[in-house]
Formats: structure tokens, sequence, C-alpha cells
């Protein structure tokens, strides 16, 4: 499939959220007049402090809730399931085994195994574990679960990738794998990403865009771009650039926490 | 200096812990038969005695010889007693099962269904079933269809609030990604809930295994006729009318072979279904 996305202002639009507020139980203001355009080939990283409203924004983009107000538009309309999603926790089916555990989002499809058993493979190929095609969840480790629950997202070459603090919960040194690899499979398959963070350092590695989110209401208060080439890997983690907008982001990051009595 | 190198040489990766891990493990595993086998045999060897020297006439209590061979000599009536029971118990087991499933995934699916009749499920349950037996016998003519329906009774609803408990406990980020995908009722009934309903369903099972011998056994002492087609608690009735107590015990002792047995085999049937995946069929080291 192809590689590289175009060049930052000349992506084609997937999808627009304008100014959309959500309200929890009348009176919980989880986000206030959110606007974001995700174009194709994007990697946008929300990064801001817990409660400022992120995985909000993942569930009003993937339908689980609705917005109070304000509206959420897809260029060529919306087809339901035509998203991937990866949260915190691997969330794999115990019972079921890995290659069945990717099959998943074809299977709700109605499409048999044996119909898509080469895009399992490959997707399983691709995050480095098709020799755990027929191994049960729990005889993985974390970081392996993580992929394939990553694998799980992609197998199907959505439009769009949701991925809620996936590496949250992995050690640093997996974490930085992880990234890595993320990135490597970003080029390969070309796919547009919207990833919550909470580490400054993990969203300039990974993204082009950083939308950096205050809380009470949850806002976004600024929009970074990190327009440093991909593929990205360690050269790129120690250059000085990636130094300087680590601070840019952090700088950020401290203003969006400035009104909050820490 | 040549000590410390022998030690390591002998046994490199072995050490304190791990002996007396060992040997633990090796007396869990023989202590797990040889101590109730133990127990079993002092309890029996007392009992003889008991009897023996106090000169117990053998219709207030029969020593354990005598018993045993009131087994082998009654085999035939026992035995076919012991069918029926069987048989009462295992459809009663099977209704349950069918039933307590069905109503589970009949109230998940609709909350009116489940708002309208759990509380009828739950005063069947706690209304005991000595109680409703006698009426049930009124009302049902086929005796067997009555000793059914108080067996029943008593074993479905461990297996309907297990199964509706399971059925409600899928994850909740996976119920998440089932409506993501677009995922019809039917599709996330057979691929999400019921996977997920399993261990529990097990569980219930298990105790829905012991509940429908008792149920079987208590409507059999309700009905009270016999004849033909009588079962074990029949015999217990009549021998205990003849006064014919060793009979007594060796009918009572095949009744709890019998319970030891269904649930034993439950167990080994939710071990294999389980043992792929769930954290209660795992071993688990140290
Ligand atoms: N279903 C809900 N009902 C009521 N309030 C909610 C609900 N979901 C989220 N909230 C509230 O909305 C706000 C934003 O929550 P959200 O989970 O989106 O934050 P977050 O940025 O993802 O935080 P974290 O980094 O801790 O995951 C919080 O104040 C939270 O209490
Ligand atoms: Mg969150």
């Amino acid at each position: 499939m192809a590689a590289t996305s175009a060049p930052l202002g000349q992506r084609a639009e997937v999808m627009r959220i304008e100014g959309v507020d959500k309200v929890f139980n009348g009176d919980v203001v989880a986000l206030k007049g959110l606007n974001l355009t995700v174009n194709s080939g994007d990697f946008i990283s929300l990064l801001g402090p817990s409660g400022c409203g992120k995985s909000t924004a993942l569930r009003l983009i993937a339908d689980l809730i609705h917005p109070t107000r304000g509206r959420i538009t897809w260029a060529g309309g919306q087809k339901a399931g035509d998203l991937g999603v990866v949260f915190q926790e691997p969330t794999l089916m115990p019972w079921a085994t890995v290659a069945q555990n990717v099959w998943l989002p074809f299977r709700l499809r109605g499409k048999t195994y044996n119909s898509v058993k080469d895009e399992i493979i490959e997707a399983l190929r691709l995050v480095g574990l098709d020799k755990f095609q027929n191994a049960y969840p729990r005889e993985l480790s974390g970081g392996m679960k993580m992929r394939v629950s990553i694998a799980r997202a992609m197998v199907t070459k959505p439009r769009l990738i949701l991925m809620d603090e996936p590496f949250a919960a992995l050690d640093e040194i997996t974490r930085f794998r992880l990234n890595n690899d993320l990135l490597a499979l970003k080029e390969k398959i070309g796919c547009t990403v919207i990833f919550v963070t909470h580490s400054v350092f993990e969203s300039v590695f990974l993204s082009d865009r950083i939308v950096v989110m205050a809380a009470r209401p949850g806002r976004v208060i600024r929009e970074l771009t990190v327009d440093a080439p991909y593929p990205r890997d360690e050269v790129f983690r120690t250059s000085s650039d990636y130094a300087a907008y680590c601070r840019q982001a952090s700088d950020a990051l401290h203003e969006a926490m400035e009104g909050v009595a820490a | 200096m040549s000590i410390v190198e022998d030690n390591t040489a002998a046994a490199p990766d072995v050490d304190e812990d791990e002996l007396r891990r060992r040997r633990a493990r090796k007396f869990e595993r023989i202590g797990k038969w040889v101590l109730p086998v133990l127990v079993m045999a002092l309890a029996l060897f007392a009992w003889d005695r008991l009897v023996v020297w106090n000169g117990i006439p053998h219709y207030i209590l029969p020593g354990p010889w005598l018993v045993f061979s009131t087994l082998i000599s009654d085999w035939p009536i026992l035995f076919d007693a012991l069918l029926v029971t069987l048989q009462i118990t295992l459809m009663a087991l099977a209704v349950a099962v069918i039933g307590g499933v069905g109503l589970a995934v009949l109230f998940t699916q609709s909350r009116w269904m489940e708002m309208s009749f759990y509380p009828y499920a739950v005063i069947l349950q706690v209304t005991p079933v000595v109680a409703i037996a006698p009426l049930i016998f009124i009302y049902v003519d086929s005796r067997i269809a009555g000793l059914l329906l108080c067996a029943w009774l008593v074993a479905f609803f461990p297996v309907l609030s297990n199964t509706t408990l399971g059925l409600n406990s899928a994850d909740h980020n996976l119920r998440d990604l089932f409506r993501i995908y677009g995922a019809t009722r039917w599709q996330r009934l057979r691929y999400l809930q019921l996977p997920s309903a399993l261990p529990y369903f097990l569980g219930g099972l298990r105790i829905a295994g012991g509940l429908s011998l008792i149920g079987a056994v208590v409507a059999e002492y309700v009905a009270g006729t016999g004849g033909i087609g009588s079962g074990l608690a029949f015999r217990i009735l009549e021998a205990g009318y003849r006064l014919n107590i060793p009979r007594m015990f060796a009918a009572l002792i095949l009744i709890a072979v019998t319970g030891v047995v269904i649930f034993a085999g439950l167990s080994f049937i939710s071990h294999m279904l389980l043992r792929k995946w769930h954290e209660s069929a795992l071993k688990r080291e140290g």
C-alpha cells in the first residue's frame, strides 16, 4: 500500500469536528468548543492533563457518545466500522487465539476466516507476531498483547485509527520499542491516527500535529506542528530539534495546567 | 573453596527455597489422596468397634461390613433404583441448563422480560421445594413429570443467576469495540457475551448438578408411591418402614457417591472447556 503521506498542507480531509461541546449529567462540562480537522495521513496527538476530555473526544469520534452541541462530519459520509481502536488495555478476547482476535473486525462484517486469512497473517507479521497466531492472550507479555491489539485495529485498513493511551501501562523500554514500531507501521500502511497521551516525549516523537488541551472545561489551548520528516528513529530522539519541540510542547502543557490548582 | 564449587556443580539452580517448595508440593500431591483415605479408614474402624464392643443390634446401627455386604446382596434392587434417581437427576439438570440459559439470554436481550419475570424466579427459588412438591403432585398426573418439575425448580436458579451475571460481565471496552464495529445483537451475544458467560455458567452448573440430585431425592420422598420405577429415596423410606437399616445405609451411600460423581464429572467438563484460557483452570508456578 501507499507509503509516505503527502506534506502537511496538501492532505485530503477525513473528518471535521466543529464547535463540539459535551456535557455529562447536565452539569459536567467535559469538552467546550472543540474544533479539529483531521486530514488523511495525519498523526495527531491529543496531549493534556487528566480529565481534560481526551477520552471523551475519542468516544465522540467513535460515535459511542453524541455531542451536546456542534457536529462531527466525515468526508464522504460515515461508514460503520471504518475505524480502528486501541485502548489503554489490550482488550483482547481471552478465549480466542491471537489470529481469531485479529479476525474480529472482519468477522463482524460477516467474513469467514479463510477469506481474510492473508490480511490477518500480514497484520500479525507487521507487528512481529506471525509466529504466535495460535497462542492465547494469556501466553503473551503486555507488550505483545498490545501489538495484537494494534494488529486488530489496522487489519481492515480503516480510514482512522484511534488510540487512547495505548502504551501508558508499559515499561519505558517496551514503550520506546512500540513507538518506533508504530511509526514504521504507519509508514508502511499510510494510516491516519489520533493518539491520546500524557507524555510530552511520546507525542513529539510520534506526531506531526500535537493538540494541547486544558481541563475544566476541557478545551484546546494550543496546536503545535512537529515538522520533522518521517521515518523518525533514535537519531531523531536524540536530536536538538526533538529537544526543542519537547520544550515547546512542555511549555504549552504547563500553560494548560496553570489554571488548575495543583 | 572446593566445597563451594562442589555445591554449585551438584545442583546449580536449586536453592533452599526451591527444595522446600518441592517437598511441599510432593506432600500436597500425596496428602490429597492419602489423608482422606486415612480418615475414612479410621472412621470405619471406629464405627465397626463401636458396634461390636457395645453389642448394638443391626436394626439400630449396622456395622460397616454388614452395610457393605447389603450393598452387594441388594445390588439388583438398589441399582435399578439408582438408575431411576439418576435419570430424573440428569433430565432435571438438562432442563435446568436449557431453561436457565434460555431465560438468562432472554433477560439480557430484553430489560422488559427481566423486569417482569426475574422477581418470580427469585420467589420460586426461595420457596422450599418440600413445600411446593405436594402441590405439584396434586396437579401433575405423570409421576415422572412431577419429579422432574421438582428437581428442575431447585436446579435452574443457579444456572439462571450465574449465566445472567456472566452475560452482563463482558469487558466494557470489548463491548465498545463491538459497537464501533457495528456488531448486531446476535453477533454480540454469540461472540462476546456467551463466551464471557461460560466460566460463570459452568460454576452455576456444578452447583445445579448437586441441587438436581437433592431435588430428585426430595421429590421422591414427597411423591412417596412405590412399585416399579421407584428411586433410591423411596428405597430408603421403604427400608425404614421395614427396619431394614443396613439397606438404608447402603442406599444412602449410593446417593452420596452419585452426588460426588456428578460433581466430579461437571468439574472435569468445566476444566476441559476452560483450560486453554481461563484463570481458574491455569496452573501457576509458586
Ligand atoms: N460518562 C461520564 N459521565 C460523567 N462524567 C464523565 C463521563 N465520562 C467522562 N466524564 C467526565 O468528563 C471529564 C473528562 O473525562 P475524560 O475521561 O475524557 O478525560 P481524559 O482527558 O481522558 O482523562 P485521563 O487522562 O485521566 O484519561 C472528566 O471530568 C470526567 O469526570
Ligand atoms: Mg482517558
